[in-house]
């Protein structure tokens, strides 16, 4: 009986993800912010910079300094701020509540979500580096590859726990994404995300490394690094995103609510009838 | 086997007693309602019974289970029709439910589900483009998708307009004879008497009454009411009337209310007193109680009173 279960329990992540798969692709806003406004930044800094020369007879195209931190940039779109927004709003219209009646188990439910950002993020990043390498002269040494996928992947994993927690604290679907941009775009200015702040303060600095952001930057653009050599893992960074992601678990664990907070008929509505 | 087994069920929120000592049962087949104002425990008691809040005391058995803790073999052969419970809107009818019945290890086919919610020919509309009463039927065909052996429906027609709860009505006496076990909370006596074969009145989280609709209502031994006009004889008062009706009457604005479980003989006493008086019986009228006077009379009783004095007993 058990594995009757979780075999179809399997069968149900894959049929979760692709139904959240399809209501991105028809949610026309989060397509856009997610998988165009990226490129579009990255056309646009691969339009107006010149490549550089970084040493005598070594000329390394500017997107190769650009692209890395897009396409991180793009992932977390995809995945803490979709996932954030669509869960807190998925609450409010009491689609989790309905979900909660089914036989669709929790995980299921949350793994597509994941699964479907994931995805998505994959696909975003695809396309970047598709026409970064296409276009601009982006490059990466082969060896480096394995780093920058487990990099890629750890930070997906992270960022999509992040959002699940994001939705976990949002008081409402209207609120999330004014937490989701509050939280994330201040960050993304002092990760090196857009810009490599030059000699930042020290605060700032300090402020970045404590924050998932700039760890995931760095230790992708690692493996872009045309200063660098070797295979470009960055462990401690790995260790601090991956962390994050743990704080996320934890908030989801414990604050992770599938009736909505705020109107209809939460709990405390009703005990306030019942007085 | 019941169904649903009840017993001594009880769940406070905090020092606020949501439901108290509740017992009840279901059999199979069965369309059962929990009938109560607002606040009287219903949605507690039904979330319970769906295992999505647990209990502090009493023992609950729903189709051989007990369902605290959330129990997938469970809610895989129980369906949920919700109040306000989303959709999303950016899918059609049909993607909706074939998403929702790829979970159940049962499921009907989509199109005898839309046509057994009456959403016919919908199925390729994209859920925002339908009207409220639409949604609503999604939510019944989402809660019937994977043939479920027992359907919850919460209040399946507050909101409703007239015409709207009439259509809801038949859909669920449809279901009815396909042999569904329904249990439904409501706080219309008009929807209850039309569709369940027992009822449980709960007034403050407590069972104020039980039985068929016509077993509360009273059966033909019971008392009828006769209401007129007090009549008024030539000296201005009807004294030698109202003594003779042994104070089972009551006068309010001038209107004489008697309950009797002899009317024939009260109402010939009644227009032989007027007819030698000379005077007339203005807006003489005899009638049962409705469930609606029942219900009134129990949650007026149960929930302190409003200075109504209980008129009818009838015992749980």
């Amino acid at each position: 009986m058990m594995s009757d279960y979780s075999l179809s329990s399997l069968r149900l992540l894959v049929r979760q993800i692709s139904y959240e798969n399809r209501l991105f692709r028809r949610t026309a806003i989060a397509a856009f912010f997610t998988l165009a406004l990226p490129l579009i930044f990255l056309l646009f800094f691969g339009s107006i910079f010149d490549d550089l020369d970084v040493a005598p007879g070594q000329v390394v195209a500017a997107v190769q300094f650009y692209a890395p931190g897009l396409a991180v940039f793009s992932a977390v779109s995809a995945t803490y701020t979709n996932i954030g927004i669509g869960t807190a709003i998925s609450r409010d219209e009491g689609i989790l509540r309905r979900i909660r009646s089914t036989p669709i188990p929790q995980w299921v439910y949350m793994g597509g979500v994941v699964g479907s950002g994931v995805l998505i993020a994959l696909f975003g990043a695809l396309i970047m580096l598709v026409v970064g390498f296409g276009f601009f002269g982006l490059e990466m040494d082969t060896g480096r590859v394995p780093a920058a996928v487990v990099t890629f992947l750890v930070g997906l994993a992270s960022f999509s726990l992040l959002g699940l927690a994001l939705a976990a604290v949002a008081p409402s679907g209207q609120s999330a994404p004014a937490l989701a941009n509050a939280t994330i775009l201040p960050l993304a200015l002092i990760s090196n995300v857009f810009v490599v702040i030059p000699d930042p303060a020290r605060w700032l600095d300090i402020v970045g490394n404590v924050f998932p952001l700039k760890p995931f930057v760095e230790a992708f653009y690692a493996a872009f690094d045309p200063f660098r050599t070797g295979s470009a893992w960055e462990p401690v960074l790995l260790v601090q995103i991956a962390v994050w992601g743990m704080l996320g678990a934890v908030v989801i664990i414990r604050r992770f609510q599938w009736e909505p907070k705020v109107g209809g008929r939460s709990k405390s509505f009703r005990v306030r009838r019942i007085r | 086997m019941s169904a649903i087994t009840v017993s001594g069920l009880s769940k406070s929120y905090g020092d606020v007693v949501a439901v108290n000592e509740l017992s009840f049962n279901v059999e199979p087949g069965e369309v059962f309602a929990l009938l109560g104002p607002n606040g009287a425990g219903k949605s507690t008691t039904l979330e319970i019974l769906e295992g999505h809040r647990s209990r502090d005391g009493g023992t609950v058995d729903v189709l051989g289970r007990d369902p605290e803790g959330g129990n997938r073999e469970l809610l895989d052969r129980i369906g949920v029709v919700l109040q306000e419970a989303g959709i999303e809107r950016q899918l059609t009818v049909r993607e909706v439910l074939e998403h929702y019945g790829a979970c159940y290890s049962r499921r009907l086919p989509v199109d005898e589900v839309l046509a057994l919610v009456g959403l016919d020919g919908l199925g390729d509309r994209r859920t925002h483009h339908l009207s409220g009463g639409q949604k609503r039927r999604i939510d019944l065909a989402t809660g019937l998708i994977g043939d479920p052996d027992l359907l919850f429906l919460d209040e399946p027609t507050t909101g409703f307009d007239p015409s709207a709860r009439r259509q809801a009505w038949e859909v669920i006496d449809g279901l009815r004879s396909l042999g569904k076990t329904i249990l439904l909370t409501s706080h219309y006596m008009d929807e209850v008497e039309v569709l369940a074969d027992r009822v449980l009145v709960i007034v403050g989280g407590r069972a104020a009454a039980t039985g068929t609709p016509a077993e509360l209502r009273g059966d033909a031994s019971r008392e009828s009411l006769i209401r007129t006009r007090l009549p008024v004889d030539e000296s201005g008062t009807a004294e030698d009337l109202l003594g003779s009706l042994e104070g089972r009457y009551s006068v309010h604005n001038g209107v004489l209310e008697l309950w009797t479980s002899t009317p024939t003989t009260d109402l010939q006493y009644l227009t032989t007193w007027a007819v030698e008086h000379g005077t007339d019986l203005d807006g003489l009228e005899v009638s049962r109680p409705t469930l609606e006077d029942i219900y009134l009379d129990l949650t007026s009783r149960a929930g302190g009173g409003e200075g109504t004095e209980p008129r009818l007993t009838h015992d749980v």
